[in-house]
C-alpha cells in the first residue's frame, strides 16, 4: 500500500462558542437520538466540473455530506433528517440559516459548508449549528488531496460528534479483519482493511495460508497477526503502509494470540510448548524476550491496560477458561471472573474503567463488559456464536464477528462482523465484501 | 525426568478412568457417541491397515480415553516397524469455544497423544505438533455429534 499521509490544513474560522446548549447524552443509547440536518456542502460550478474530471463524481459536496449524516446515524445518537424536507439552498444555509425554517423541520442542530478546487487541492470548510439558540457553534476548514475525500467526511463527522457529545469521535478509523471464504471445512482466510464505514476495502494477504487475529498497534500503522507461513504458525508484523512483513521472535513452537503494548514497543503474546501455553513479551527494538506467565495451564489472549501498568488474559487453571489480571511483571494474578459459564478474550477498554469479554453460558456467547475488578458485569448480547470484541477508540462502541449455526446438512454458515453500543443499544452488522472474523479497530488517524 | 512422564501419563489414564465412568451414566443418544467422546467410524482415514488415523476428545479435554490409547498404541506398534516415517499430530477443537484459547487447546490434544507415542517407543524427533485449533473442522454441522468428530488429533505422515 502506498504511503498516503493525509496533508490536512486545519483553520478554525471563528472562535469556539464554548456554551453550547445543545448536548448528547451518550450513556443512554439511542433511545431518543437527537434531530439534525445536514446540509449538502455547496459547491461552485468549476470546482465542480474539476472534480468531476479528479474523481469522477457528480457532486462531492453532496457525498461528502452523505458520509457524515450516515456516520451520524449510525452512531445511533443522532436522527440525520430527510434532505427531501429542506427549505433553504446548501450555499445560502451555509452563510446564514434561517433558524425558523430549520426549527420547522424540528432540527435541533445544523451542518453546512463548502467544498473549493484550489491550487489542486480539495479545501472543504464545515459550520455547526444550534438551531434552537440561533447561533454558529463551530467552523472549520480543511485542506488536503482530492483523493482523500472519504477522510474529510469523517473528520467532520468526528468533530460534530466531539463536539455535540463532548467525548472524540470514531469516525476517522479503519478496521483491519479476517476476510473469509469458502466451505467451513476449508476456510480460505486473507488479511483486510477497511474505513470504519466499510468502503475502501482492501485485502492486505493472498489467500495462500491460513492467517488469524490481526490487531492494530495504537501508535502507527502496524499490524500484529498470527499466519500459517510454510505451517509454522508464528505471530507476524506487518506494515500496512510498506507491506513489509517479518516473524516476531525465534520460537520453537506455536506463537499466536499478538497485541501490541500500548506504547507500541512490545507485542505480548502466547507461546506454546509440549501442551502448555503461557503469556510471553517481546520488544521489537532490543527483541528481548520475558515470560509473564508460568503455569502448566492454557494462558491467553493477553491485552494490556491502557497505562500499560497491567495484563488481563484468560486462564483454564480453576479448572474452566476464566479471566486474571496481573501486573505487566505478572505479578499478583487475580481471577476477575465469577460469573455462571466460561469467560475469555478480554480487551481492556481504552479509557481504563472497563473490560469487555466472550462469555460461554448454556450453549450461548455474549459480548459483555465488566470492571477491572470483576464487578458490574453487563451483557450487552446473546447469539449462537460471537466472541473478540475490539474497542472503539473513545471507548464507546464494540466491534465484534457472529457466526450462524448450519443446519442439519452442514449448510448455513456465515461469519459477520457486528458493532454495539456500550449501552447495549444500536447492533448493527458492519458491512463486509466477503465473510468476516477477528476485526481490530484502529486509533484515530487525526485529531 | 522419565518418572514424572510415566507418573503423568499414569495420572492421564487414571483421569481417562474416572472421566469414562463418570460419563458412562450419561445417555449418548446418538449411540456414537460415549460421554460426549466420538466413539464411531466416520471420517476415520487409516494410516495402515488397522491402524486408525485420529483420536478423538471430550469437551475442553486433553484427556485420552481407553479407545484412544488403543489407537495410539497400534500408531506406535506401526512407527516402530517403519522407522523412516516422520508424523505431524494435528489437534484442533470444536467450534463452541474462542479462537485462541482453542488453538491452545489443539496444541494441548495433540501434545496428549504425543507423550502416550513416546511412551510407547516413538522418539520425539519423528514427531511434529500443528495446532489448527477451530480453523479445519471435519464436520460443517453445528451439533453435538459434529463437534465430537471436530474434537481430534489426527496423525499425518510428514514423509
Amino acid at each position: 500500500m502506498t504511503k498516503k499521509i493525509i496533508f490536512l490544513v486545519l483553520i478554525i474560522l471563528f472562535p469556539f462558542n464554548t456554551y453550547g446548549i445543545i448536548k448528547v447524552d451518550i450513556t443512554r443509547g439511542n433511545l431518543d437520538p437527537l434531530p439534525l440536518a445536514v446540509s449538502p456542502l455547496a459547491i461552485d460550478n468549476d470546482s465542480k466540473n474539476e472534480f468531476k474530471k479528479i474523481l469522477n463524481m457528480r457532486d462531492i459536496g453532496s457525498e461528502i455530506s452523505i458520509i457524515v449524516e450516515k456516520n451520524l446515524r449510525t452512531s445511533g445518537l443522532f436522527n440525520p433528517l430527510d434532505k427531501e424536507a429542506f427549505l433553504q439552498k446548501p450555499d445560502i444555509a451555509n452563510l446564514k440559516p434561517r433558524f425558523e425554517d430549520w426549527k420547522l423541520i424540528k432540527a435541533q442542530a445544523l451542518i453546512t459548508g463548502k467544498v473549493n478546487f484550489i491550487d489542486e487541492k480539495l479545501r472543504v470548510e464545515f459550520r455547526l449549528w444550534d438551531i434552537l439558540a440561533g447561533r454558529e457553534m463551530m467552523a472549520l476548514a480543511f485542506t488536503t488531496v482530492p483523493t482523500n475525500w472519504r477522510r474529510v467526511g469523517h473528520i467532520i463527522s468526528d468533530k460534530v460528534y466531539e463536539r455535540l457529545t463532548g467525548e472524540k469521535g470514531y469516525f476517522d478509523t479503519r478496521i483491519i479483519y479476517v476476510a473469509e471464504e469458502g466451505p467451513k471445512t476449508q476456510r480460505v482466510k486473507k488479511l483486510a482493511i477497511m474505513d470504519q464505514d466499510g468502503f475502501n476495502n482492501k485485502f492486505l494477504t493472498l489467500g495462500n495460508e491460513l492467517v488469524l487475529t490481526p490487531r492494530f498497534n495504537k501508535t502507527s500503522q502496524m499490524v500484529t497477526y498470527l499466519s500459517y507461513f510454510r505451517n509454522l504458525p508464528r505471530v507476524y508484523l506487518l506494515d500496512i503502509e510498506t507491506g513489509t512483513q517479518e516473524v516476531v521472535g525465534d520460537f520453537p513452537g506455536m506463537t499466536f494470540a499478538p497485541r501490541f503494548s500500548p506504547d507500541g514497543k512490545k507485542i505480548i503474546m502466547s507461546f506454546a510448548k509440549d501442551g502448555n501455553s503461557d503469556i510471553y513479551t517481546m520488544d521489537l527494538e532490543s527483541r528481548v524476550v520475558d515470560r509473564i506467565t508460568n503455569h502448566p495451564s492454557i494462558d491467553t489472549s493477553p491485552s494490556y491496560s491502557p497505562d500499560g501498568k497491567f495484563i488481563s488474559f484468560n486462564s483454564d487453571r480453576s479448572g474452566y477458561q476464566q479471566i486474571y489480571v496481573m501486573e505487566s511483571s505478572g505479578k499478583n494474578v487475580k481471577r476477575i471472573s465469577f460469573g455462571k459459564g466460561l469467560y475469555g478474550t478480554p480487551v481492556w477498554s481504552p479509557r481504563g474503567d472497563l473490560i469487555a469479554f466472550t462469555k460461554l453460558h448454556k450453549g450461548k456467547f455474549y459480548i459483555g463488559v465488566m470492571r477491572t475488578d470483576g464487578s458490574g458485569e453487563r451483557l450487552l448480547t446473546e447469539n449462537f456464536y460471537q466472541e473478540a470484541p475490539s474497542w472503539s477508540p473513545n471507548g464507546r462502541v464494540l466491534i465484534f464477528y457472529r457466526e450462524t449455526k448450519t443446519d442439519d446438512e452442514g449448510k448455513g454458515f456465515s461469519a459477520k462482523l457486528w458493532s454495539i453500543d456500550l449501552t447495549g443499544y444500536n447492533e448493527r452488522e458492519v458491512k463486509t465484501p466477503t465473510d468476516a472474523s477477528d476485526p481490530s479497530w484502529s486509533s484515530l488517524l487525526s485529531n | 525426568m522419565e518418572f514424572n512422564k510415566i507418573l503423568k501419563n499414569a495420572l492421564l489414564i487414571i483421569f481417562a478412568c474416572l472421566a469414562l465412568s463418570a460419563c458412562a451414566t450419561k445417555k449418548a443418544g446418538t449411540g456414537q457417541m460415549q460421554g460426549d467422546v466420538y466413539t464411531g467410524k466416520e471420517t476415520i482415514e487409516y494410516l495402515a491397515s488397522g491402524v486408525p488415523d485420529r483420536v478423538f476428545f471430550a469437551t475442553n479435554e486433553s484427556v485420552l480415553t481407553t479407545a484412544s490409547r488403543e489407537t495410539l498404541r497400534k500408531q506406535a506398534a506401526w512407527l516402530r516397524k517403519n522407522s523412516k516415517i516422520n508424523i505431524v499430530l494435528e489437534g484442533h477443537a470444536d467450534e463452541r469455544g474462542t479462537r485462541e484459547y482453542n488453538l491452545a487447546l489443539g496444541e494441548r490434544r495433540a501434545n496428549a497423544a504425543k507423550d502416550y507415542l513416546m511412551t510407547y517407543g516413538v522418539s520425539s524427533d519423528r514427531i511434529s505438533v500443528l495446532s489448527y485449533g477451530k480453523e479445519r473442522p471435519v464436520d460443517s454441522g453445528s451439533n453435538p455429534l459434529s463437534w465430537s468428530k471436530n474434537r481430534r488429533s489426527v496423525t499425518v505422515k510428514a514423509n
